[in-house]
């Protein structure tokens, strides 16, 4: 049986009080939310948090609000968001997204903000502390070298959120909290360039909100590549959206995930179809441009060179359906 | 059971008492067929089975084992001294105190309980804690220092041919060679000269693991006289209680096995393990129960599963695609131990002849060791990686001379009762009527070739042993043994030593006693693999239990019939030969009206003839084949499958959708109807993991770790991934089988891997010659020139010395020319 | 209950009232354990199986609070105030689910060792939709693995009590769920 190691677990009310656990702690602690992604990590000794400090008693962090915008509580779980048919209504690739997430017990205990605060991920990263220790461990973890690409300075653990790349798409901003006041950023601004220091996001501050702008007339998708039809996270996704004036690309946003520590914002695939009409050739190339931005290794279920290429594929089938 | 009452069988007269069984058997069958509840089904549903974890006793102790965190190496010194310091901790033991080797078959006896020369992998066990829970055991583990010195690993079997440096072990064929076998029957090369069209093929089948749902555990406790007993969820605990006795030197009576109900077997808790012995020897040393639960990681680190296997398939077909040799070459990546590999050599060798007629045949087979988890026997042992390659290149010759590829196979069939060139026996043979089901299930003709681009459908077929003609150890006692005792309430206890992992033994025991005695199911109560208490059943491999157990119980049941239909005949003036036994009653069967309950036929019995326990027990018929090697293959009866499975293949991304899944058993008779299609489903659910997704990967630039030893990283399909399927199950009786019954839990895997290929050939025109068959594999095969995807080169197995038998046809006797002289050096 | 619950450092145990199939359990546990360890090892409710530990298989499934939530990453010190079910609650005293009868019939169970975890789930989903279409089945149990019955005999006998839930045969729908 693998478990747990030790810590001290606390569970406030409100927001504030776990701010105040969290600046009075230090980086030694921890929130949980669901715990679907912080335990088994902690159960692998990726992380031994001396505190927990837990939200299931912050009600405050929870719920959404659709008006035009959309606003969602981060301590919402996934399967909370997966039954709100306003929401699936409304945003429909982030409700696919959420959908898609793990399996249905795990989307009953798990949270949006833990989906877009989770750990980076990589196939040297994610075993056993007895595994690890057999290479030696890697960066991430209690060693030095990276296995995925020896000479690297960074870590290329894999983002593998499915909603963090259609919030990024949809213009979606994280409000935090600390001790120190609150803040809100862009999506984007929440992730960093390298697979340990993924987020951010620092370790006393709270995700409290994550807030969609009003869609308008904008269409997304969000397409998600894995070996099963549940339980994998994606090795390659891509959310898409485009907001036309008449036949033409108004405005468009191609985001990859799952294929680098860090989302891709596909920006010359976007260059490539602003003021065009969306016709064959256009989304082809458009693909093409998306795909030289995925850097794949091996660090992940299924071959690298095929991950490369199914980011094509699928970012040509999102602007296909974005074109209906 | 054929309707006409025999009067004698396999030349002997039957006693009235037997007659009467056969007609009140030929009558019709109360339960064999049908589909009760499984015994243990209810059970199961409510949570109430206890599984091995499950148990729990006061002062329990927690074990774990320090598992090796490099992949080859010589052991220095093992410092345990932080470890027993830490409180809690009650022992700590390290290989010393078990020198004794074991293994599974008597040629390899090469696992020791803990490694105390060299580490073989990563993750061989080398030490081992016992503290007060598990959490205080892991964390001493982690204190354990081992000093080792590295050695230079071995990871690919080709290279392990040529390595003899440092040779994992110090027996086997020659360096890294654990077995080089190479025979041959009949001349090939003449065969291949005769045919039309000869094709060669080199294909892979890549190592895939049996990933039971329960992790492998073991309760141990030392008894007040000094025995031990082990609860453990092993397969065989008859071959456990063997070897466990010999570790730890103490007679096989003073040593207890018990088999836990398995929560899924496949083979993969078929050997004895080095957590079995941990926890005896540290429940003999601290005289508390000590328990050991393996993490997933550590059940990966067990392994025994399938083989890589690298093999060579060169076949001589006429026009009409008769079959005229077959040369057949694997080469099998063994792992660190032996295991069952011997077996597993020979079996890549064994069942290619049985389904379709092969003159002439010949098969080279090498086992090399190499610094991973070893391999052993999963679902289908060492069957379904040459079924694959045989399955597929039939596939291309009936493309090339233009045949169906249903006609190719249905035109050639082994016939039933014939022998076949490697000296098989075969018996009933329902290959025909599996192919005909399939085939107009599913529309074939109007699918194959036809379909849109993207969409095709494939066929294949197989064939699988009804358990293993001869035991592990060389013995001339019985395969197993059931005990039936009748009680005066009506009620019959059944003991036998088999053991239930899921496949449903358990019912098929309490049905044959029940079908011959006229009693419910719930009138019958097992006792089970338990080595102290019931009569020894070799165990749950080889698909035997049915075929073997099946036989003895019966005969066990018609010994308890007997005496009670006597004793009866007797007080109710009826000749023996009109007493039927059904629904609890025994009648008249000229005159149904006059009746008596069973438990009154049973204290008429015990009043007169004492008290009623008898047993039956089961050994397989003699083998035609007298040669070495003849050993693996035979068996009383080969079951049958085929399969036409159905995919649609994504042309931009080589992503294989399988739709759907026709599949025929010839079952020869079901003995429970229901657990029969189980077993079909379940095997085609196995079998599409392995033709998909499942792979048993490892890092061999990177110190040699299993690349993804976790639940979620090693794909088993889920409920999204599997098709329909269509089952049908086709009825041939074979002489040899309970009631006619032959096996099901293993053969019906196998078409399914070729099926898939050969499919994929029909969708997008592609062969992938490798399993699984993943998309970036299909993806590379479309954008070659060869539209091709698989091995291209074959090394040298440098066979020097090939054992030539006399195929039947040519007048053999089934002996080998004893050899001049021993030639055991190999020169390269 | 203060505003922060205080996990003692390891090795002391804590107690909390756990509700575990509608009875209230005085349990004291090392509080590192998850509900799995805590239902397994204090409790001796052995039903609950598991087969990874990290929320990859989907075995050690209970109910809380009607949900079913993997009882691996569950902590035991987040198990009070809510209702906790296991397989041994499944059945009534007299009768087994509707589902567990049809499991029988059908041969879910080969091994039985996922039976818990899927009959778990199952059950949740009936008591919302007695009438679940193959999808919805196919989806809602897609978070099992089973690698006995390749599925379809499990999809069956969700269908076959289903069945008999809406017809109003089965014994026991499991209502107080
Ligand atoms: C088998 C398995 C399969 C999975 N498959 C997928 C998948 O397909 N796709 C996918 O995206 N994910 C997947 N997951 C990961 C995970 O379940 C989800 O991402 C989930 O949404 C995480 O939420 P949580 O509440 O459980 O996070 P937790 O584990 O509670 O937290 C995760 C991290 O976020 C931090 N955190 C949580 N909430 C906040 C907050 N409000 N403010 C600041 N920090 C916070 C925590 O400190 C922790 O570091 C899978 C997990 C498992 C075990
Ligand atoms: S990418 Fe490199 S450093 Fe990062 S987790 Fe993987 S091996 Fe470690
Ligand atoms: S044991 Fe909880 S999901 Fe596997
Ligand atoms: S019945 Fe064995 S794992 Fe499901």
């Amino acid at each position: 049986m693998m478990r747990l190691p030790t810590f001290r677990y606390t569970a406030p009310k409100t927001a504030a009080e776990v701010a105040e656990i969290l600046a009075g702690e230090g980086p030694q602690a921890s929130i949980v939310a669901g715990g679907t992604d912080l335990y088994p990590n902690m159960k692998r000794r990726h992380q031994t948090p001396k505190t927990l400090v837990s939200l299931r008693h912050v009600e405050e962090l929870r719920g959404v609000q659709l008006n035009g915008a959309v606003s969602i509580g981060s301590n919402e779980t996934l399967s909370d968001l997966e039954d709100n048919a306003a929401l699936k209504a409304k945003l429909p690739a982030l409700w696919t997204a959420v959908q898609s997430i793990s399996t249905p017990q795990l989307r009953n205990m798990g949270t949006i903000g833990g989906n877009v605060c989770l750990d980076t991920r990589c196939n040297y990263y994610n075993q056993t502390w007895e595994w690890r220790r057999a290479i030696d461990f890697c960066m991430k973890c209690d060693g030095e070298t990276c296995w995925v690409a020896p000479s690297s300075d960074i870590c290329w653990a894999v983002n593998s959120s499915d909603t963090v790349p259609v919030m990024i798409a949809l213009g979606a901003t994280f409000t935090l909290i600390s001790t120190r006041g609150e803040r809100t950023i862009p999506a984007l601004e929440m992730f960093g360039e390298d697979g340990i220091d993924y987020l951010t996001k620092q370790p006393d501050e709270v995700l409290t909100r994550i807030d969609i702008p009003d869609q308008g007339s904008a269409k997304s998708v969000y397409r998600k590549v894995r070996r099963r039809g549940s339980f994998d996270f994606p090795v390659a996704a891509v959310a898409a959206r485009v907001e036309m004036d008449g036949d033409e690309v108004k405005a468009a946003s191609i985001i990859l995930n799952a294929v680098g520590p860090k989302p891709v914002v596909c920006e010359t695939a976007v260059d490539a179809i602003l003021g065009k009409k969306l016709t064959d050739e256009v989304i082809e190339e458009a693909a093409k441009l998306a795909g030289k931005g995925a850097k794949p290794l091996d660090n992940t279920d299924h071959i690298s060179m095929w991950r490369k290429k199914v980011v094509v594929v699928e970012t040509k089938r999102a602007l296909e359906a974005l074109a209906q | 059971m054929s309707d006409s009452s025999p009067t004698s069988e396999n030349g002997k007269d039957l006693t009235p008492e037997q007659q009467g069984l056969r007609d009140q058997l030929a009558e019709g069958y109360n339960l064999i067929g049908k589909s009760p509840l499984k015994v243990d089904g209810m059970a199961k549903a409510m949570g109430q089975t206890q599984f091995a974890d499950d148990l729990s006793m006061p002062r329990m102790l927690h074990c774990k084992l320090l598992r090796s965190h490099v992949a080859y190496a010589k052991i220095l010194s093992i410092d345990t001294s932080k470890a027993e310091a830490l409180p809690g901790v009650v022992k700590v033991i390290t290989g010393e105190c078990m020198p004794i080797p074991f293994g599974i078959l008597p040629v390899s006896q090469d696992e020791h309980s803990l490694c105390f020369d060299k580490v073989r992998f990563v993750g061989d066990p080398v030490a081992a804690v016992a503290a007060i829970d598990e959490a205080t055991a892991y964390e001493a583990m982690q204190l354990i220092d081992v000093e080792y010195e590295k050695l230079d690993p071995v990871f690919d079997p080709t290279k392990a041919l040529q390595n003899r440096e440092e040779p994992l072990h110090d027996y086997g064929d020659d360096g890294n060679v654990h077995k080089r076998v190479s025979m041959e029957f009949g001349d090939v090369e003449q065969g291949l000269a005769e045919a039309d069209l000869v094709l060669e093929d080199t294909m892979f089948f890549e190592g895939n693991t049996h990933l039971p749902m329960e992790q492998h555990a073991s309760l141990a406790f030392r008894e007040a006289d000094g025995r031990l007993t082990i609860m453990s969820s092993t397969q065989t605990p008859h071959y456990l209680h063997k070897a466990m006795s010999k570790v730890l030197e103490m007679p096989p009576s003073r040593v207890r096995v018990i088999a836990t109900p398995n929560g899924g077997g496949f083979g993969g808790k078929s050997d004895p393990f080095n957590h079995e012995m941990c926890v005896a020897k540290l429940a003999l040393l601290t005289g508390r129960p000590v328990k050991v639960a393996l993490t997933r990681e550590e059940v990966f680190y067990c392994h025994r599963g399938r083989h890589p296997t690298l093999m060579n398939i060169k076949t001589g077909f006429k026009k009409d695609g008769a079959m005229t040799g077959m040369h057949f070459q694997s080469l099998l990546d063994g792992g660190g131990y032996g295991s069952y590999g011997v077996a597993s050599t020979y079996y890549t060798g064994a069942l290619q002849t049985v389904t379709y007629k092969i003159p002439k045949y010949r098969f080279d087979g090498v086992r090399c060791f190499t610094n991973k988890p070893p391999c052993g026997p999963k679902r289908g042992h060492g069957t379904p990686q040459p079924r694959f390659a045989l399955e597929v290149q039939l596939d291309k010759a009936a493309v090339a001379l233009g045949i169906d590829p249903a006609d190719i196979r249905k035109n050639h069939l082994h016939p039933a009762g014939g022998i076949t060139a490697n000296w098989l026996k075969v018996g009933s043979m329902g290959l025909g009527a599996c192919i005909d089901a399939v085939v107009e299930a599913s529309g074939w003709k109007d699918k194959w070739g036809k379909l849109p681009p993207g969409k095709g459908v494939g066929l294949a077929c197989s064939s699988y042993i009804s358990g293993a003609g001869l035991p592990i150890y060389w013995n001339a006692m019985p395969h197993s043994g059931v005990t039936v005792q009748l009680d005066r309430g009506g009620g019959v206890a059944v003991f036998c030593g088999e053991t239930e992992i899921g496949q449903g033994s358990d019912t098929v025991l309490a049905m044959c006693v029940a079908e011959v005695l006229g009693v419910g199911l719930t009138d019958i109560r097992l006792t089970v693999a338990d080595t102290h208490t019931t009569p020894v059943d070799l165990g749950s491999y080889s698909s035997r239990v049915t075929m073997m157990m099946g036989n003895a119980a019966f005969q066990g049941a018609e010994r308890a019939r007997e005496i009670v239909a006597k004793a009866v005949s007797k007080k109710l003036e009826i000749p023996s030969v009109r007493l039927r036994f059904a629904d609890n009653k025994i009648f008249d069967v000229q005159d149904p009206e006059n009746w008596i309950p069973f438990a009154k036929g049973v204290q008429i019995a015990e009043a007169k003839f004492g008290t009623i326990a008898v047993a039956g027990s089961y050994t397989p018929p003699v083998t035609p084949g007298k040669y070495r090697g003849a050993g693996v293959g035979p068996s009383p009866a080969y079951s049958y499958s085929a399969a036409v499975i159905q995919v649609d293949v994504d042309q931009e991304t080589g992503d294989v959708d399988v739709e759907k899944i026709w599949v025929a058993h010839d079952i020869g008779q079901s003995i429970n109807e229901i657990l029969v299609i189980g077993q079909v489903e379940g095997g085609v659910y196995m079998g599409l993991g392995e033709a998909i997704m499942e792979e048993m990967t490892y890092r061999p630039n990177r110190f040699g770790v299993h690349k993804i030893p976790s639940m979620l990283e090693y794909k088993s399909p889920t409920t999204h991934e599997m098709p329909p399927i269509d089952t049908f199950i086709i009825r041939d009786p074979d002489p040899n089988g309970p009631f006619g019954a032959k096996e099901v839990g293993q053969g019906p895997l196998l078409p399914i891997m070729p099926g898939v290929a050969n499919a994929v050939f029909d969708a997008v025109g592609v062969r992938v010659d490798e399993i699984p068959v993943t998309p970036d594999k299909v993806l590379k095969a479309m954008n070659s020139k060869t539209k091709r995807y698989g091995p291209t080169k074959y090394p040298d197995l440098k066979i020097t010395d090939t054992v030539r038998i006399k195929t039947l046809e040519e007048g053999g006797d089934g002996t080998a020319p004893r050899p001049a002289k021993k030639q055991k050096e190999v020169t390269s | 209950m203060s505003h922060a619950t205080e996990g003692a450092p390891a090795l002391s145990k804590v107690h909390r009232v756990l509700s575990v199939n509608g009875e209230n359990h005085e349990v004291a546990f090392d509080p590192r354990k998850t509900l799995l360890e805590v239902l397994r090892e204090d409790m001796l409710l052995t039903g609950t199986k598991h087969g990874c530990e990290l929320g990859e298989c989907g075995a050690c499934t209970v109910l809380i609070d009607g949900e079913p939530k993997l009882s691996c990453l569950v902590l035991g010190l987040e198990s009070d105030g809510v209702d906790i079910r296991t397989i041994e609650g499944l059945a009534q005293p007299d009768v087994p689910h509707a589902l567990q009868t049809a499991y029988g019939e059908l041969g879910a169970s080969q091994c039985g060792y996922c039976s818990p975890g899927f009959l778990m789930n199952a059950s949740a989903l009936l008591a919302r939709d007695t009438n679940p279409s193959r999808e919805a089945i196919v989806e809602e149990l897609g978070g099992n693995i089973c690698r006995c019955t390749g599925y379809l005999k499990i999809l069956e006998a969700v269908e076959l009590a289903a069945q008999r839930l809406r017809d109003g045969t089965a014994a026991n729908g499991g209502s107080d769920v």
